[in-house]
């Protein structure tokens, strides 16, 4: 599904390498979990990813379902089925929550040579999947984002992936800032969405959401590269005894 | 004070250009208003209040030519059950317009107040334009009292079914036109009043507004969308205790527009809301100024502006609230920002706050900046086209402004259009 190969990235703006040489395969059906300490490069993984300037690629390749997708805009790989919950979910006043979702459903799916969803059944679609996750009709009116708690945010982000059922799922943080409730109702939300079709790369600090959301496969990153890959147990690894150990291992 | 030879003259050069029309009882306010329009002096380059708009093309003797501008589209407000009000290249158009009664109000050409004996508007034309000079000078305001060809006077005395609509059709490409429209609203009506159209090539419209104690008025305005047309306009509004009075104008277009609003609120407890949205392409100025005077107890302004600037157009912002001794417990805001879509655009910003009471809260900010990029990204990361998500992002930017507008009927007009323009813009 999503297959990285030796990717390098720079700042576009300075001469700061940040990510320098990322192998990392995610296949269908399967969840990757990438742990690793603060700065080693996981959220710029995830923006270069999605297609957010300011980077800029200077080796390797990323590839979802074969296509090229450092060639892409942002905008067209979402259509191709690329989404990434962010770890900061932007604030937009002025552009209401079902006004966003209603127009990014509908871009997509023009893209992809699709008949827009009519009114009426976005309504439906976007109301079942908002009770789920325990969104009320007040947070879909509301501009994007904007006076939401770190929780409401995460969940938002959820609802907006379940409304546009990516083919991959990337996660930056998510459980961050959730309390214990939060957390399931997320990860319940995500698991919702697990099938085979779908690749989710889970990036997170913490095990405590890989107890919900059950990783097939572990990275370690650290420094701009993934320097250990594991099953579950990694995690379990990393929440005993911090990276501290695994660092040493492989330096 | 002396006048310098330069604007003693450019303002001699006007007026030789120009033919008091014989408007009956008007005449003496017509005549008074020609002296403080001498005594002022027209308004020069040099001139503080008009630095960062040239006065020169409104104040020649000729304006300059003006092509007709075919939108493609009904006119605003089309959909609107309301009573229509037509000038053509500011002259009133009887057959255009429908009949002008209507319960609630009464309404009048300005050519009638003098046939009437006693009517309300005698003592009141001229009067608040009169008293709008201190401390900045209007002289383009004082210039329409002296010689506006036509206009309408409006006296709410209940609340009328439905909106009164002034529409302002441009027919002839070198038009010079004056308009002069005086509203008075009693104690306890309520009434709102729409404008559009391009009217004239070059246009110089003053609207006095008289609210009494308990009176509300909308006034709801869209600017003709004729790309060489010129525009100066003028609104006076006194506000009586417990009144309410509501603006907003929407421009797209036109190459130069002038926009004066001076809001006086005399009683206890009034509210005053001053809005305005501007999209603006290419060689397109834009400017808004706005004096709001606080002068009694416990009242409310907000002055709401924001402007889309692109290829190379410029806004401007010149508003000031003044608190007046005395006016304790105000409340004032004033806010005025531009997007700016590239790097040749320019706002030009003055906010003033000049303050003489000491139980006040005022605030006031402008800002000018480029769309915000993590907020673009955040949009194209959901599949959003960045074309799409700039326009989106673009409205977002105007919605403060335009939610000044309490009708949903109104602002849902003003919002569909906006749409409809970015989305035709985008190809
Ligand atoms: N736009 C940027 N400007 C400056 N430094 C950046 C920028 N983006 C990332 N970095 C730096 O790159 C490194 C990796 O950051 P990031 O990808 O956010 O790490 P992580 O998500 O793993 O905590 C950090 O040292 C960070 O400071
Ligand atoms: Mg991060």
């Amino acid at each position: 599904m999503l297959e990285i190969k030796g990717l390098k990235v720079k700042l576009e703006e300075e001469d700061k390498q940040i990510l320098k040489g990322v192998d990392l395969t995610v296949e269908a059906g399967k969840v990757h979990a990438i742990m690793g300490p603060n700065g080693s490069g996981k959220s710029t993984l995830s923006y270069v990813l999605s297609g957010r300037d300011g980077y800029e690629v200077t080796g390797g390749s990323a590839s979802l379902e074969g296509e090229d997708l450092l060639e892409l805009e942002a905008e067209e790989r979402a259509a191709l089925g690329l989404f990434l919950a962010f770890q900061y979910p932007v604030e937009i006043p002025g552009v209401g929550n079902m006004t966003f979702l209603r127009t990014a459903v509908n871009a997509q799916r023009k893209a992809r040579g699709q008949e827009e969803m009519s009114a009426a059944e976005f309504l439906k679609v976007v109301r079942a999947k908002a009770k789920t996750l325990k969104i009320d009709a007040d947070m879909l009116k509301r501009p994007v984002n904007v006076g939401f708690s770190g929780g409401e945010k995460k969940r938002n982000e959820i609802l907006q992936m379940a409304m546009l059922e990516p083919k991959m799922c990337i996660l930056d943080e998510t459980d961050s800032g959730l309390d214990v409730d939060a957390m399931k109702l997320v990860s319940e939300g995500v698991n919702a969405l697990r099938d085979a079709g779908r690749g989710f790369l889970v990036i997170t600090h913490y095990q405590r959401l890989l107890d919900h959301i059950k990783p097939d496969v572990v990275h370690i990153m650290a420094d701009g590269r993934i320097v250990k890959t594991g099953g579950p147990e990694l995690a379990l690894e990393v929440e005993q005894n911090g990276y501290a150990d695994i660092l040493a291992e492989v330096a | 004070m002396a006048l310098d030879d330069r604007k003693t003259s450019a303002t001699e050069t006007r007026l030789a250009a120009m033919v008091m029309p014989d408007v009956g009882c008007t005449k003496d306010a017509r005549e008074a208003a020609l002296a403080r329009v001498r005594a002022m002096g027209l308004p020069q380059r040099r001139d503080e209040y008009w630095k960062f708009t040239r006065p020169d093309t409104l104040i020649q003797p000729e304006a300059p030519e003006a092509a007709l501008f075919d939108a493609g589209e009904e006119p605003m407000f089309s959909d609107v059950e309301r009573l229509k009000i037509v000038f053509v290249d500011g002259v009133f158009s009887p057959e255009k317009s429908d009949d002008l009664a209507l319960e609630g109000v009464q309404i009048d050409r300005l050519e009638d107040v003098c046939c009437k004996d006693d009517h309300w508007a005698e003592d009141l034309y001229g009067a608040l334009e009169a008293d709008g000079h201190d401390p900045v000078h209007r002289p383009l305001a004082a210039l329409n009292t002296a010689y506006a060809g036509d206009g309408v006077t409006i006296r709410v005395t209940g609340k009328p079914s439905k909106p009164i609509s002034l529409i302002y059709t441009h027919e002839d490409v070198t038009s010079d036109v004056f308009l002069h429209h005086v509203v008075r609203v009693e104690s306890g009506a309520e009434a709102t009043i729409l404008e559009n159209g391009p009217a004239a090539a070059r246009f110089n419209k003053c609207m006095e507004i008289d609210i009494a104690d308990g009176g509300t008025l909308h006034h709801i305005r869209a600017q003709g969308r004729d790309h060489e047309r010129r525009a100066v306009t003028h609104l006076f509004a006194r506000l009586g205790t417990e009144s309410v009075f509501k603006s907003f104008t929407l421009t797209v277009n036109g190459v130069l527009t002038r926009n004066e609003a001076v809001v006086t609120l005399t009683g206890d407890d009034a509210v005053a809301h001053v809005a305005g949205a501007a999209l603006g392409d290419g060689d397109f100025h834009h400017d808004d100024t706005v004096f709001v005077t606080h002068d009694a107890l416990n009242c409310e302004s907000r002055q709401v502006f924001k402007k889309v600037l692109r290829n190379g157009a410029t806004g401007v912002f010149q508003g000031k609230i003044l608190v007046k001794p005395g006016a304790q417990k105000t409340d004032g805001y004033q806010i005025s920002q531009s997007l700016l879509l590239d790097d040749d655009s320019q706002f030009l910003a003055k906010p003033e706050l000049e303050i003489y009471a000491d139980d006040v809260a005022c605030s006031h900010g402008s800002t000018s900046g480029a769309i915000d990029e993590d907020a673009l990204f955040y949009l194209r990361a959901r599949g959003v086209p960045r074309d799409i998500a700039t326009d989106l992002l673009t409205l977002a930017f105007l919605a403060e402004a335009v939610e000044e507008i309490e009708s949903e009927e109104l602002r849902d007009e003003i919002i569909g259009r906006l749409e409809g323009w970015l989305e035709r813009r985008r190809g």
